[in-house]
């Protein structure tokens, strides 16, 4: 099947699929992985690749992004990504679907999301089958949540039938309406549209009541709140098919980084309060939440260089998922086994792709990632299409080094020291 | 505080000509370093220090030169210390008197450019920046979005990189956005002054309310200030929130629940929603504006409903202090939030004065914030 010779990544420190890491080696065959542990050599005619003692990880899988931006992807060890529906036209039809999910290859997997609902209006359901069966791996309410609880249900009773996970974007859009910040003393104080952060629980606790009596299994994008997370932590322990996710930037950032209108900080969910923000590290470390995901929306001076009100939410997040992932486990939050579980066990879960882990028979998507290694973002010299971080220089640490998607090179990076 | 220290001593009237330490020779620095034309009325005398120059509490004592207002522009009222807010309003005096006399015209700025892009409609406010630049004898031009480039696609930068080019001296901007002027006062060379950005600030129409104020009460430390209207939607309540009450007052905001923004006793107000409560004991009460075109949804039942609880009328002005100001930036809308009986009380209602010391304020930034580009002395 592959045309590429079998490659051998040597002298690295493995992290296995049960969290222990090892040094050792890993071997892939046409395109998949075949061998691994201390004992595994690389056999005559393979591709070597000498770690040099870094960590040998499964490339990451970032559900949710809403663009399709090889370079930062790679840059940040991204082999597979989720593409959000909300596309020009958006993904609502099976031809755009299958397109997409061709758009990446070979170096780069797009798994299209399925617009849940015709034009991701929200009122009329999309060809979800279909959609399926042209390679939507799950269906989602794209940037917004769908307002009309009949819509939310039906669509649910209807995935669940499927089997499909419905992705949503829980903010009640009746609270919401066109604020693009928290409401509280710092929108306040700028005189920016605000709405409260209750909108997210609110929509939370309806979505998940819908998912029960549906029987389907739903997953919150991002869910930034305390009351949010209480709502997710309940529904799971009583053993519903709740998942959900968050963005860097919900742990790294509170509304106080608004200040000054940096339309970089225009997201959403807007930044929220500072218990917030302790309270998603608390979710992460706890288990609450599965999935930490860019959310990568490169957008360029036209849509942020603009009063913060009339600018485009969004960031540039796919190269700093994995180092601002790493800074919790410098903190002592998660373990670096949890960091890809985050990052790439239970994204491809959801997804139902045979990656995400360092294990025989997986799909050999490797990054080699020095977790160590201190950089510093600039917005300036961006791998991706544009540089709206709100973490332009910012310092941090943990880079890919080299990448690999189906056993094959995609990136390395030889730096001398 | 100022109120004790006044007990020892009587208080002169403001026109009393006082000449003492406190007070910054500030009366001929507007004639150096700038030769007038021989035609330029130059018979005014020397504008006198004012008799708030006694009260000047200590922490608003300024440095001579541009250390008084190390600022290139003015983009709000946060930012501002206590006595560089006092500075404007020391400089905006001799210009309150000089539109009281039969000369309005001091070729002060003669030479320079001020252009007035108001991107969002205006009546008073831009009428006020226009007349306060001629009267400073610089070119003003106004620039209405109607008839500008901005209809046709141009963005915000693209459109003050324009201005810039054409070399103004000043601009003066309002926009509908919160952060507007500060993204242009970012990416042009001239002092930028905010005539209002969305809901954020409008420092000068908060300099101007603290001017009308000083003038009428004298003092700042312990006035209670009652803002009743949208404060949500409003900048002017923003900007003098911030302006009182660094000044010293007791500011207290009033408006129904939708209409409070979230924390905004975080700013150092008292929050009411009874207005009643509100204007026991007020020495001042600002009325604002129903900002219903920035209204998404409803929030409140209707008008009449409004004024049944939150329009000041002489039965509520009752509850305030016998001798409180009433004042509002305007537009007013009478019948509603003001009763027009209470919006033309001779002694009380200093709305038409606001609009007189507007002129004065804006002439004074305007002049404070071009003597660098004019090489004032103490200033380049």
């Amino acid at each position: 099947m592959s045309l590429h010779a079998p490659l051998t990544i040597t002298n690295g420190r493995l992290l296995l699929a049960d969290g222990r890491i090892e040094t050792g080696s890993i071997r892939c065959e046409a395109g998949f992985i075949t061998a691994l542990g201390p004992d595994v050599k690389p056999q005559e005619g393979d591709t070597v690749h000498d770690a040099r003692r870094s960590l040998i990880a499964p490339g990451l899988v970032d559900i949710g992004v809403f663009a399709i931006d090889k370079p930062a992807f790679h840059f940040g060890g991204v082999t597979r990504a989720a593409l959000m529906p909300d596309q020009n036209p958006p993904l609502d039809v099976p031809a755009r679907v299958r397109f997409a999910a061709q758009s990446g290859k070979p170096d780069f997997w797009v798994h299209p999301l399925a617009a849940a609902t015709q034009g991701l209006g929200g009122t009329a359901l999309a060809e979800i089958a279909m959609m399926r069966d042209a390679g939507a791996r799950a269906v989602c309410t794209g940037r917004r949540w769908v307002g009309d609880s009949g819509t939310m249900l039906r669509l649910l009773q209807y995935t669940g039938m499927l089997g499909m996970t419905v992705i949503t974007h829980a903010e009640d859009a009746g609270i919401v309406g066109s604020a693009v910040a928290t409401a509280g003393e710092m929108a306040t104080r700028l005189g920016l549209p605000s709405a409260p952060a209750q909108a997210e629980p609110l929509a939370i606790a309806r979505d998940i009541a819908l998912a029960e009596m549906a029987n389907a299994s739903i997953h919150f994008r991002n869910v930034t709140t305390a009351a949010g997370l209480d709502l997710v932590r309940g529904a799971k322990a009583r053993g519903l098919k709740v998942t959900a996710g968050v963005s860097p930037a919900y742990f790294m950032l509170s509304n106080l980084a608004i200040g000054a209108f940096r339309t970089f900080t225009h997201l959403s969910p807007a930044l929220r309060c500072e218990e917030d923000r302790q309270a998603v590290i608390a979710a992460v470390a706890d288990g609450t939440i599965d999935i930490v995901a860019s959310g990568h929306d490169p957008r360029g001076p036209e849509d942020k260089r603009l009063p913060f009100a009339d600018s485009a939410p969004g960031m540039s997040g796919a190269e700093t998922l994995l180092p601002l992932t790493l800074s919790l486990v410098r903190d002592g939050v998660i373990d670096m086994a949890r960091a890809f579980d985050l990052l790439a066990a239970n994204p491809a879960r959801l997804l139902g792709v045979n990656a995400g882990r360092l294990e025989v028979g997986a799909e050999a998507d490797i990054a080699v990632v020095d977790t160590e290694r201190p950089w510093i973002v600039n917005s300036d010299k961006m791998a991706a299409s544009a540089g709206n971080t709100p973490f332009d220089r910012q310092p941090v640490q943990g880079r890919v080094l080299a990448l690999f998607k189906g056993g094959v090179v995609v990136r390395t990076k030889r730096t001398a020291g | 505080m100022i109120r004790e220290n006044l007990s020892g001593f009587s208080v002169a009237p403001p026109s009393t000509p006082l000449r003492l330490s406190l007070s910054k020779p500030t009366q001929t620095r507007h004639d150096e370093g700038r030769a007038h034309p021989a035609h330029t009325p130059l018979s005014l005398p020397p504008p006198t220090p004012k008799a708030w120059s006694l009260m000047t509490p200590p922490e608003y004592t300024y440095p001579d030169g541009a250390l008084a207002f190390p600022h290139r522009g003015l983009v709000g009222i946060a930012g501002l210390a206590p006595h560089e807010i006092w500075f404007l309003l020391d400089e905006a005096e001799q210009w309150v008197e000089m539109n009281r006399g039969a000369q309005k015209r001091r070729e002060l700025l003669s030479g320079l450019t001020i252009i007035n892009a108001f991107f969002e409609n205006s009546t008073r406010t831009l009428l006020s920046f226009e007349i306060a630049g001629k009267r400073l004898g610089a070119d003003v031009v106004n620039m209405a979005v109607a008839n500008s480039s901005v209809k046709k696609g141009e963005t915000l930068i693209d459109t003050a990189m324009t201005l810039n080019a054409m070399r103004a001296d000043a601009i003066v901007i309002r926009h509908a956005s919160s952060g507007a002027v500060a993204l242009i006062a970012g990416k042009v060379d001239c002092p930028v002054l905010n005539a209002g950005d969305g809901q954020h600030e409008h420092p000068t129409q908060a300099l101007l309310d603290a001017l009308t104020i000083r003038q009428a009460k004298r003092a700042f430390n312990g006035l209670r200030v009652t803002i009743c209207g949208d404060i949500l939607h409003s900048r002017v309540a923003r900007s003098n929130i911030l302006c009182l009450a660094s000044l010293g007052a007791e500011v207290r905001v009033c408006a129904p629940p939708a209409l409070m923004p979230a924390d905004i006793e975080q700013m150092g107000v008292k929050v009411f929603h009874d207005f009643d409560a509100a204007l026991k004991g007020a020495d001042v009460v600002m009325m604002l504006r129903l900002q219903l075109e920035r209204m998404e949804g409803q929030f409140i039942p209707s008008p009449r409903e409004y004024r049944h609880l939150y329009g000041l009328t002489l039965e509520r002005l009752e509850k305030a202090e016998s001798n409180a100001l009433v004042m509002h930036p305007g537009p007013m809308n009478r019948g509603i939030e003001i009763d027009s009986n209470v919006a033309d009380l001779v002694e009380r209602s200093m709305i038409t004065t606001q609009v007189e010391m507007g002129v004065a304020i804006r002439m004074a930034c305007l002049d404070v914030l071009t003597r660098k580009g004019r090489k004032q002395e103490g200033w380049a």
